[in-house]
């Protein structure tokens, strides 16, 4: 093991790296014992707590159901969001300024917002002018919102995948007589689509993180509001805390193993034009820089 | 409200970022093993649900108070800036992490000739450089967290989400409340965007 930052260790940096996991062992066992005291104390390692979760009964009556909904909404608005989020992004490259400035005001518009406001506001507005019945309405409003924000930013990861191709791809449309349309349909969007495949994966990530939002504060019954239920009924906080916990981690390690090993594959293929969208690049975006200067697969 | 969060998570996730970044370079094994397993656990769960942890969990079961044991409000304050900092850590550490893999080999090299140690090149040569560079991605988990303190509703803080969804409820304008917390939204973030944007071109390393 080398690195640049520091040598090879000799026998006194040996002596010292072991002394100091030693010690970073000692500080961290300390913490892990207050937490397990702790956790004795109040009763919240009891068998009788955790039991539920070896037991069929707690899963399909709080936790997989819970589970479904917040799968159905983060598919439903991605579902929503990409069409919407194809059309935008392309309207922002038009060479109209009549398509291209709106596209871009509700794009930055919608980005700069957090995705919790829009869902409290799509709810009261579901509330106060439609007659969509209450049990369904927090999913209209949870997708609703994330739909109005993804769009947006899965607006911009189109706009930077088609940006991310070599200008003589679009050149030797035009060359060969196509009109702007063909261009954009035959040449530029399916070498961008496969550009940005990871990049809208780990998007998804995102997506499925937000609908707990609407757990919270919408009633919404996903799987963190599941988990109050089921708390509720075998009070048991910690534990129900940590299984949660575990199944974001695992599906969401899935959905971000999936979208490097996507990255890697596409990097690697010697087909196409070598510009992937990666994972990072959806860090930047999510964050509405302002100034736009994120950067593309291509110059990585 | 708003601003006071993240004011203060900022801060906290600066620092404790900047450590766990130090300690996934670092040359102890069982440091970078810890710093690794953290960023990829905080960041696969949803900021709610460790919002909603911190309350539930921490302050009901654990028993920590944050110093506040009766006063509610000021307690919930402070266990959601624990909270946004601890996940906003995950994502500076990794913005500091790539800053770090750009700074140049040489620099490094350079700095272990001269017989520096590794906390010297870290904290003298490459964490300073690291920065500079990294100033745009930083901005950016800035304006994240920004728009996350929102989620600090959950657990019943007074900041600009639950104070939306409070006089929605009870006004009839509701368009007009939704445009006027979007301006000010808009208002926080679109300043810090340009300002940090303009800084990091300022500061940039030439080379």
């Amino acid at each position: 093991m080398t690195s640049v930052l520091y040598d090879a260790p000799g026998p006194r940096a040996k002596r010292r790296n072991v002394i100091l996991s030693v010690v970073f062992i000692a500080a961290l066992a300390l913490v892990l014992w207050w937490v397990y005291r702790t956790m004795d104390e109040k009763g919240q390692l009891d068998w009788a707590l955790w039991k539920p979760f070896t037991e069929s009964q707690a899963w399909t009556t709080y936790l997989l159901p819970g589970l479904v909904n917040t799968l159905k909404a983060a598919a439903l608005a991605m579902i929503i969001a990409l069409p919407l989020g194809a059309v935008l992004g392309i309207a922002r490259l038009s060479d109209h300024r009549w398509v291209r400035v709106p596209a871009g005001i509700v794009v930055e518009f919608f980005r700069a917002i957090p995705v919790l406001m829009l869902m409290l506001f799509a709810n009261e507005i579901y509330v106060r002018s439609t007659d969509i019945p209450s049990d369904d309405r927090p999913l209209y409003a949870v997708v609703t919102g994330l739909v109005l924000y993804n769009a947006s930013v899965l607006a911009e990861i189109v706009r930077a995948g088609i940006v991310s191709l070599p200008k003589g791809q679009a050149e030797a449309g035009y060359a060969i007589g196509l009109r702007k349309s063909q261009t954009m349909k035959s040449i530029l969007l399916p070498q961008a689509v496969t550009a940005m495949l990871p990049a809208i994966v780990s998007q998804l990530v995102v997506i499925v993180k937000d609908t707990a939002l609407g757990g919270a504060l919408l009633n919404f019954t996903e799987l963190l509001n599941s988990r109050g239920t089921l708390a509720a009924n075998y009070a048991n906080v910690v534990p129900s805390f940590i299984v949660v916990a575990v199944i974001y981690i695992v599906l969401n390690f899935i959905l971000t193993s999936f979208a490097s090993w996507l990255e890697k594959r596409l990097r690697r293929s010697k087909r196409g034009t070598g510009a992937v969208l990666g994972a990072e690049d959806v860090d930047d975006l999510n964050a509405a820089e302002v100034g736009g200067t994120f950067g593309t697969g291509a110059d990585k | 409200m708003t601003v006071k969060l993240t004011v203060f998570s900022g801060v906290g996730s600066l620092v404790w970022g900047t450590l766990l970044a130090a300690m996934r370079v670092s040359p102890v094994p069982l440091m970078r093993w810890f710093g690794t397993a953290y960023v990829n656990i905080v960041r696969n769960i949803p900021l709610t649900v460790i919002i909603v942890f911190t309350s539930l969990g921490l302050a009901d079961i654990f028993g920590v108070t944050m110093g506040a044991p009766d006063d509610f409000a000021l307690q919930g304050f402070r266990l959601a800036v624990l909270g946004l900092a601890a996940y906003t850590a995950a994502f500076v550490c990794e913005a500091l992490r790539s800053g770090i893999n750009t700074v140049p080999v040489g620099q490094a090299e350079a700095a272990r000739a001269l017989g520096l140690n590794f906390t010297q090149v870290l904290s003298l040569i490459v964490l300073p450089q690291a920065f500079r560079s990294v100033i745009g991605p930083l901005a950016n988990v800035l304006i994240a967290l920004t728009k996350n303190t929102t989620v600090a509703a959950a657990i019943g803080v007074a900041e600009a989400a639950l104070l939306m969804k409070e006089m929605i409820e009870n006004e009839a304008q509701t368009l007009l409340i939704g445009a006027v917390f979007a301006f000010g939204f808009v208002v926080l973030t679109l300043p810090t965007g340009l300002f940090l944007g303009w800084l990091s071109k300022r500061l940039a390393v030439k080379r």
